[in-house]
Order: C-alpha cells, then sequence, then structure tokens
C-alpha cells in the first residue's frame, strides 16, 4: 500500500473542503484532499449552481411563453417557442464541468495534491483511501472533515423510481407532466418553480401550514402569491403518505382530515431537508463530540480531538456554501499558526424562487425575542423605477434596527434579482452599519439598491419616495 | 387653564394606603380623560388608576416605591378647562368604571421599572445625521455580546490580543473604530491573554418594591418578634416511596403523586394530637386560637418572588384531591390568577425546594402562625440495621416553632407524630 505523509489531509472535497485546501496551499501547506465523486462537491455538481442554470432556463422559457400569448405589456410578442431539454441538460452539465475543472486547476495551481477514492479514517492522524489503483494511507499532522451533507430521506418515500431527490431533479431526461415536490422549504420551492415554468403541473405538499415557514409571512407572501400565478398547487397542512398502488400518483393527507387524497405524479421530488454525511467513512472511531447529529465545533472549527477539524454541512446550520467557504479559509490559516476565530456577524441565506429572498442577521420577531426594542423600515419595490421598468414590482427591502442606537439588526429583501442585493446586506451587518449609515450612502439611481435606502429612511422616519 | 389634584381613590374595603409600583404618565406629558396614571398595589392586589380628565401632568405625587394614603395626592394635571389659578381636587375613582380595581394578585414585582428608563417611543432623532457626537449607547445586552467592530478591526484586535469587549467604542452604536483600538493600545492596555477572564465592573442597584417589599416586611417582622427554634428530623421514605411508585402505577389517569400530599396527610393527622401548632399567636392581645381546620399554606416560588397559596381544609382531602389542588394553586400563583382568599388564611405552613431542598433549612415562621414544616431533599443513604448497611431512602424534616408559645418537647413529640405516620405509611389510611 503507498504511504503518504502531509500535513493537512481534507477529506470532502466541497466548497470547505477545496477552500481549505486552496488556502492551505496559498500558505504553503503540504495538502491533500480526497474526493470520492467529483471536485465542488454538492454546490458545483448537484446543487447550488446546476439548478441557478435550471431556473435560468426556466425563466426564460417562462417569458418567451408568455410572450407568446401576447401577454407582454410592452409589446413583444413570440412566436412558439420550444424547449430541447435535452440541450438544457447538456448546458448545465457544460457550466458544472468548467467550474469543476476551474477547482481541479486551483487546487493544482496552489500545489495541492486532490486524490479520487473513498477516504476511511484510521484514527486522528491517518486514513485508508480506496482509489482506482490502489489503496493508499495518508498520515497528517491535521486532518479536516469536509464531508458535507446529503438529501433527507422520508421512510415512506425511500428514493428510486419515480421518487428522486434533488440531485436526481437536476438530470431529467425530460420535463415530467406531473410533479409533486414534498417540502416547502428553498429547495423543493425553486426546483418546484423552475419545472411549473418548463410546463410541468406542479403540486407542492408541506407539513407545516405555510410555505418557507423558517421566515415570517410578510416575507414569503410575494412567492405564494407567484406560485398561485404560476397555477403550482401548494398543499400546506399536508403530509405525504406513500406512493399509489400503480406508482403513478402520491397519496397524500392533509391535517384534521381522515380521507387521503391522490396527486398524480410522474415524479415525486422530495425536498424536506438535508443531513450531515457523518457515516460510512471510519468517523466512529474517532469517537467525536456531535451535537445533535452534526459534529461539535468550536468558534474555530476545532473538534473534541487536538488536529481534527470540521467545516460546513457537517458541522450544522445554516447549511450554507458560503459559510463553509469562510470557515475553510479559517482552519487553513489557523493551521499555518494565524490567529482566527470565526466571527461573523452575518451568514446571508438567500432563496432563488421567483421571486427571490434575502435575509441576513435578525428578523424582526427574532430582534424581539433576544429582547431588543426595535424599530422597522420597509419600503416596497412598487415605488422603485427600475422594477417598474424591470415589468416585476413584487416585494420589498425590509430593515430591522435597535430602536436605541440605530444598530442594524437585521435586513431581508423579497424581489425579482434581490439575490443580488445580499452583499450590500452582509456588509451593512458586518461593518456594523447603523441606519444612518445607509440612509448617508448614496445609492445609485435607478437601481433595486435604492430600495434598501429607502428602508433604512423610512425605519428613520422619512422615506423620500413613498 | 386650571390645575386639577387627583387624589389616590378608595381602592378597596380597609385599604388605607397603596404603593406606587409603576408611573405611566411623567411631568410635561399631555394625557387624555382615562388614560392610566399609575399601577399601585394594595394587599396582593394591583390597581390601575386612570385618569379622569384629560391635560397636562404637572406634578406626580411620588415617586415608584412611596407608599400613599387615601386621599392624598396622586397626580397634579393641568387642564384646558376654564378658570385659571382654580385648584380644582379631583377624585380619581370618580373617573370612569374603569377604575374598578383589577384584581391582579400580585404580578407587579416585574412590571416596575424606574420613569427614567421608560424609553420615550419618540427616540428617533427627526434629521439624518450623524447620532449625537456624544455616542448612544444602547443598553447591554447579552444578545448583544458581541463588540461592533468592522472585520478589519476585530482581526488586528485578535492579532494583537486586545479583547474588544475591553474597549469603549466611540463610533455610532458603540461602534470600536480603528482609532479606539489604537488609542486603547497606545495607552499601554495590557493585552489580554485570552484564558484571562476580564474584570467585571459596576453595581447594579434594584430597587425593593412590590411584592418583594411585602416579603422583605414579613420576613423581618417574623424574625423580629418570634422566638425561633429549629428542629431536624430524619425519616425513612422507603415504604412511603414503594406505596407512591405503586400508587402512580396503578392510576396512571389521575395527577401523579408527588411526596407533598402524603406529607399534608400525616400533617392534618398529627394537628389532631397536637392542636397547639394549628394555631395563631396574636402577640398584641396575648391570645393563641387553635383551629379545628388544618388550612395548610404551601410555600411556592413564583416568577415575582416567595408566594404562600392556601390549601383550605386540607384534613378533608384525600391524596389526589390533595395533588390536584396543590397543582392548581401553584399555578395559579406563579401566574398571578390566584384568589384573594387563596394567598392568605392559613394556620400551618409546608415549605418545600422541591428538587433541590438541601440537608437542613431553618425555615421561618409565616407569622402568626406558630409552626412551619420544612421539606429537604431525599436522598438513599446506608442504614445499619440489624448487622450490616441497607440503602435506604431517607429525607429530613426541618421545622421551625415559635418558642414563645410551643415547648421543644411538643415540637419533638408532633414531628415524631409525623415521621412514624410516613415511615409506616399504612397508618395514614387508619382512622385513630
Amino acid at each position: 500500500m503507498e504511504e503518504i505523509s502531509t500535513k493537512v489531509l481534507v477529506i470532502g472535497g466541497g466548497p470547505g473542503g477545496y477552500v481549505t485546501a486552496i488556502r492551505a496551499g496559498q500558505l504553503a501547506l503540504p495538502t491533500i484532499v480526497v474526493e470520492e465523486a467529483k471536485l465542488g462537491g454538492t454546490c458545483l455538481n448537484v446543487g447550488c449552481i446546476p439548478s441557478k442554470a435550471l431556473i435560468h432556463v426556466a425563466e426564460a422559457f417562462h417569458h418567451a411563453k408568455a410572450q407568446e400569448k401576447g401577454a407582454s405589456p410592452f409589446g413583444l410578442s413570440v412566436a412558439s417557442p420550444t424547449l430541447d431539454f435535452g440541450k438544457t441538460i447538456g448546458w448545465k452539465d457544460g457550466i458544472v464541468g468548467r467550474l469543476t475543472n476551474g477547482v481541479a486547476g486551483l487546487l493544482r495551481k496552489h500545489k495541492v495534491r486532490a486524490i479520487a477514492g473513498k477516504a476511511e479514517l484510521i484514527d486522528g492522524k491517518s486514513c485508508v483511501v480506496r482509489t482506482a489503483d490502489g489503496d493508499k494511507r495518508i498520515h497528517a499532522e491535521h486532518i479536516v472533515l469536509a464531508t458535507g451533507s446529503a438529501p433527507v430521506e422520508v421512510p415512506a418515500l425511500p428514493f428510486g423510481g419515480p421518487v428522486i431527490s434533488s440531485t436526481e431533479a437536476l438530470a431529467l431526461d425530460t420535463v415530467p407532466a406531473t410533479l409533486v415536490v414534498v417540502g416547502a422549504g428553498y429547495i423543493g420551492l425553486e426546483l418546484g418553480m423552475a419545472y411549473a415554468k418548463l410546463g410541468s403541473k406542479v403540486t407542492v405538499v408541506e407539513a407545516a401550514d405555510r410555505i418557507l415557514p423558517v421566515w415570517d409571512p410578510e416575507l414569503t407572501a410575494p412567492v405564494a402569491k407567484r406560485l398561485k400565478q404560476l397555477g403550482v398547487e401548494v398543499l400546506t397542512a399536508t403530509t405525504a403518505h406513500a406512493l399509489s398502488d400503480d406508482q403513478r400518483a402520491l397519496v397524500v393527507r392533509q391535517s384534521g382530515s381522515v380521507d387521503t387524497l391522490a396527486i398524480a405524479a410522474d415524479k415525486v421530488l422530495v425536498a424536506v431537508g438535508r443531513t450531515p454525511r457523518t457515516q460510512g467513512f471510519g468517523l466512529e472511531k474517532l469517537d467525536l463530540t456531535l451535537q445533535g447529529r452534526f459534529i461539535a465545533i468550536d468558534d474555530q472549527c476545532t473538534t473534541s480531538m487536538r488536529n481534527v477539524w470540521a467545516v460546513g454541512d457537517v458541522t450544522g446550520e445554516p447549511m450554507l456554501a458560503h459559510r463553509a467557504m469562510a470557515q475553510g479559509e479559517m482552519v487553513a490559516e489557523i493551521i499555518a499558526g494565524e490567529k482566527r476565530s470565526f466571527d461573523k456577524t452575518a451568514i446571508a441565506a438567500v432563496c432563488f424562487t421567483d421571486p427571490e429572498i434575502v435575509s441576513v442577521g435578525l428578523l424582526p420577531d427574532q430582534a424581539k425575542a433576544q429582547g431588543f426594542d426595535i424599530v422597522t423600515g420597509n419600503f416596497p419595490f412598487l415605488a422603485n423605477g427600475r422594477a417598474m421598468s424591470q415589468d416585476d414590482e413584487a416585494g420589498f427591502v425590509r430593515i430591522v434596527a435597535r430602536a436605541d442606537n440605530h444598530l442594524v439588526l437585521g435586513i431581508q429583501a423579497v424581489g425579482m434579482g434581490v439575490a443580488e442585493l445580499s452583499s450590500a446586506f452582509a456588509l451593512a451587518l458586518e461593518m456594523g452599519a447603523v441606519l444612518e449609515d445607509i440612509a448617508g450612502t448614496i445609492h445609485a439611481h435607478p437601481t433595486r439598491g435604492e430600495a434598501f435606502q429607502e428602508a433604512a429612511l423610512g425605519a428613520l422616519g422619512h422615506a423620500l419616495h413613498i | 387653564m386650571a390645575i386639577r389634584i387627583i387624589k389616590l381613590p378608595d381602592i378597596g374595603e380597609g385599604v388605607a394606603e397603596a404603593e406606587v409600583v409603576e408611573w405611566h404618565v411623567k411631568p410635561g406629558q399631555e394625557i387624555g380623560e382615562d388614560d392610566l396614571l399609575a399601577a399601585v398595589m394594595t394587599d396582593k392586589a394591583t390597581v390601575e388608576i386612570p385618569s379622569p380628565v384629560g391635560g397636562t401632568v404637572i406634578e406626580l405625587g411620588g415617586e415608584v416605591g412611596s407608599v400613599m394614603a387615601v386621599g392624598s395626592k396622586l397626580v397634579a394635571i393641568e387642564t384646558e378647562a376654564a378658570g385659571s389659578k382654580i385648584e380644582a381636587v379631583e377624585d380619581a375613582s370618580k373617573a370612569a368604571p374603569a377604575a374598578a380595581p383589577v384584581e391582579k394578585p400580585a404580578p407587579v414585582a416585574e412590571r416596575p421599572k424606574a420613569p427614567t428608563a421608560e424609553k420615550p417611543k419618540a427616540a428617533m432623532p427627526a434629521k439624518v445625521s450623524r447620532p449625537s457626537p456624544e455616542p448612544v449607547f444602547g443598553m447591554p445586552l447579552a444578545a448583544q455580546a458581541k463588540p461592533v467592530a468592522s472585520p478589519a478591526v476585530r482581526g488586528r484586535a485578535r492579532e494583537a490580543g486586545v479583547d474588544l469587549r475591553q474597549i469603549r467604542g466611540t463610533g455610532p452604536a458603540g461602534r470600536v473604530t480603528h482609532q479606539d483600538l489604537d488609542a486603547f493600545m497606545a495607552s499601554g492596555a495590557v493585552p489580554v491573554v485570552s484564558s484571562r477572564t476580564p474584570k467585571r465592573e459596576g453595581v447594579e442597584q434594584i430597587k425593593i418594591v412590590g411584592l418583594r417589599r411585602r416579603i422583605a416586611e414579613k420576613m423581618a417582622e417574623s424574625t423580629r418578634k418570634i422566638a425561633h427554634f429549629a428542629y431536624v428530623e430524619e425519616v425513612d421514605m422507603t415504604a412511603l416511596e414503594e406505596l407512591r411508585a405503586h400508587l402512580n402505577k396503578r392510576h396512571p389517569d389521575r395527577p401523579k403523586l408527588t411526596v407533598l400530599p402524603f406529607i399534608v396527610r400525616a400533617l392534618t393527622h398529627a394537628l389532631r394530637e397536637f392542636p397547639q401548632m394549628n394555631a395563631l399567636y396574636d402577640d398584641d392581645a396575648e391570645v393563641v386560637s387553635r383551629y379545628a381546620a388544618a388550612h395548610v399554606g404551601i410555600a411556592a416560588q413564583t416568577p415575582n418572588g416567595l408566594m404562600v397559596p392556601v390549601l383550605a381544609h386540607a384534613e378533608t382531602l384525600n391524596l389526589w384531591q390533595t395533588a390536584q389542588e396543590i397543582r392548581r394553586l401553584a399555578e395559579a400563583a406563579r401566574d398571578g390568577t390566584a384568589k384573594r382568599d387563596e394567598l392568605s388564611g392559613s394556620t400551618i405552613t409546608i415549605s418545600s425546594l422541591g428538587d433541590l431542598g438541601g440537608i437542613v433549612s431553618t425555615p421561618v415562621i409565616n407569622r402568626p402562625e406558630v409552626a412551619i414544616v420544612g421539606i429537604n431533599k431525599m436522598a438513599i443513604r446506608p442504614v445499619w440495621q440489624d448487622d450490616r448497611f441497607v440503602p435506604r431512602k431517607i429525607m429530613n424534616l426541618s421545622s421551625s416553632f415559635d418558642h414563645r408559645v410551643v415547648d421543644g418537647h411538643d415540637a419533638a413529640s408532633f414531628i415524631r407524630a409525623i415521621k412514624e405516620r410516613l415511615e409506616l405509611p399504612a397508618t395514614l389510611f387508619i382512622e385513630a
């Protein structure tokens, strides 16, 4: 068996793992990253990136279809648009390929060795990797666990046949005529809306009493409205039971009802959450302290074992690529001897539904629950020139600040393209902005960002354009 | 313009004075008719006093915590009515039917707020500008334990080993700037080693008002007047615990029995033999009144402080009725819905600290009662039986008696009577 020694061993080549490895390489630490599938992890291969590609195509097709019907208010019409879905998937795969190759190139550039294979931990200092050309034993001073997460399976609806996870939903051969989405979280709604725009008859089944239950109803209302306009049926307070006997429908039951209901489904997309990957690679041998299902870490991403680190989804919520990357960067720097800790104020959450939702920091109710006396400001896109000129005025920007010193505690937005505002929102929170800072910053006209400034002005009691 | 003096109205039978626990208005404030002026507390009831007139408040009759006699000046209000310089005197009870006392037993302790702490809603500056040059500091909140500083400042501080919480930021909302950090380091501040806990400074003054003050007064009076003596005895609860477990298993549908209902039962039985313990001592009149009924006070901790809801006629209740009534009373005391007669009239009191309980306690007698029985924590202890140690469930009873009217021998005999019943639980159910 080939024996290799290194300073840093990263297990998992997703955003958490590859960023750890790149940064470690930049800091001249001998580094190896092991990935059993493809570099880029969930995010690049079967998550963030391919779903955005599919959403973009769905959006373009939907617009063209709308114009075909002469519904365009500005007089554009097109003749029966069609979509070659095979080509769509090919285009998406092309993007994924470019990005994963890019990751491989970056690792090479920083002299990180990437090994394709399945790692099995031996102890806190070594592992065996089973590769196509034999087993390799790797000894490392530091091990960084970046094994990510996997879609949660519903016991009554095991994946297989018509029951698919988000992974399969991004690689279908054809657009299903009928699609039932189980779970009205961000993954289910992003994909459900995309397929509705691509032509599927979509039904969303959610156990809670509303969609996107992690956010307040005010913030999610524009999405609920758009779902309705798209003809997506949303069944809240409803649980999925099983496939029908002929495998062509999903049987559900609404809470409080004794009768079940069968919904025709060529495909059933189960998107009820993600679970950390803590099994199947010898982690039990390390006997690390867990926090619930996740590996317990402190503010430096150290685990309960010395020189074993963990980053990304395997360490808990929020399971977001940008959090994993920030953790990975920090861990590499700590290993290199720098003084760092994860002291971030804000991690933006973005939901690429139509319209998009951004949330950074505290929601109004969360701020109140933490004992803050708050003021809020809310500016609708209805009164924003850029939104009007883009023919999509749904949504608003909302700011939550302390009433006493105006420190901004949270910023939320819902509307077309607001994902791009997340950088400004996060920067404001990270810099410790007060309402006057945002109100006093000139925001370019005409942009949707003006709503951000106006929301701050609104919280101060004198919005200009409403 | 006229000045109207609003007097503290007669807010209940036999109430001669009340304590102001919260002001809803402050001098200079304009108010409307029926707006609430203040919350005042009488014996365990809080009453909201509305204003009979509208106008501008010009003076308050006292501060939070001051005790006012009925009929004394509560507030002075300048009204727009004609007749200048006339000092009309107004009784607030003539205001609106809303003046009827709101029976709200003692949920007041959490409410008192010094008027200064009340943030005016108009705290927002009316124009966009940097906040006043003197930085506005928010109330320190646990939630905002993190210092406000940009990532660059945080990074520099970490490299220099400086704990940002030690720096008073001069930026808006107390934000620590690069200049603040420079000044702090230039001042020769010793970099904080991360393992050292920063010094804690500051004194928090808490005004003792409302229920807390009543508790303070009662406790002080009890220890001042009563010649307390404590008596501690241990009780072997093993047999009773077996019975209790059996009953709970057999009747899963009934309220779960704790030890308390058994002790209440043992107590009420023992009181038949020792009526001198179930008594109130009026030390002014020098009369001891022995009661036939056992009205057992159960000392309970509530969010606002100690309260003693009363199990009236405990001698008539079976175990489950006792359990249910104790639970109901404790909840009512906790959420402030207990009625006044449920909080008074006890003839003897049981004090239990539940899972805490300790080994020994010296409970303070609920004057004018003459005895209080405290329950300590039950624990498995080795007990010498025959020729070996055996594990037994042992619990102490720590009691206090008023030595002015109860002798030590009687007290010891009384506790033994309770102990015997608890150790041989069958006797609890024999009407001897």
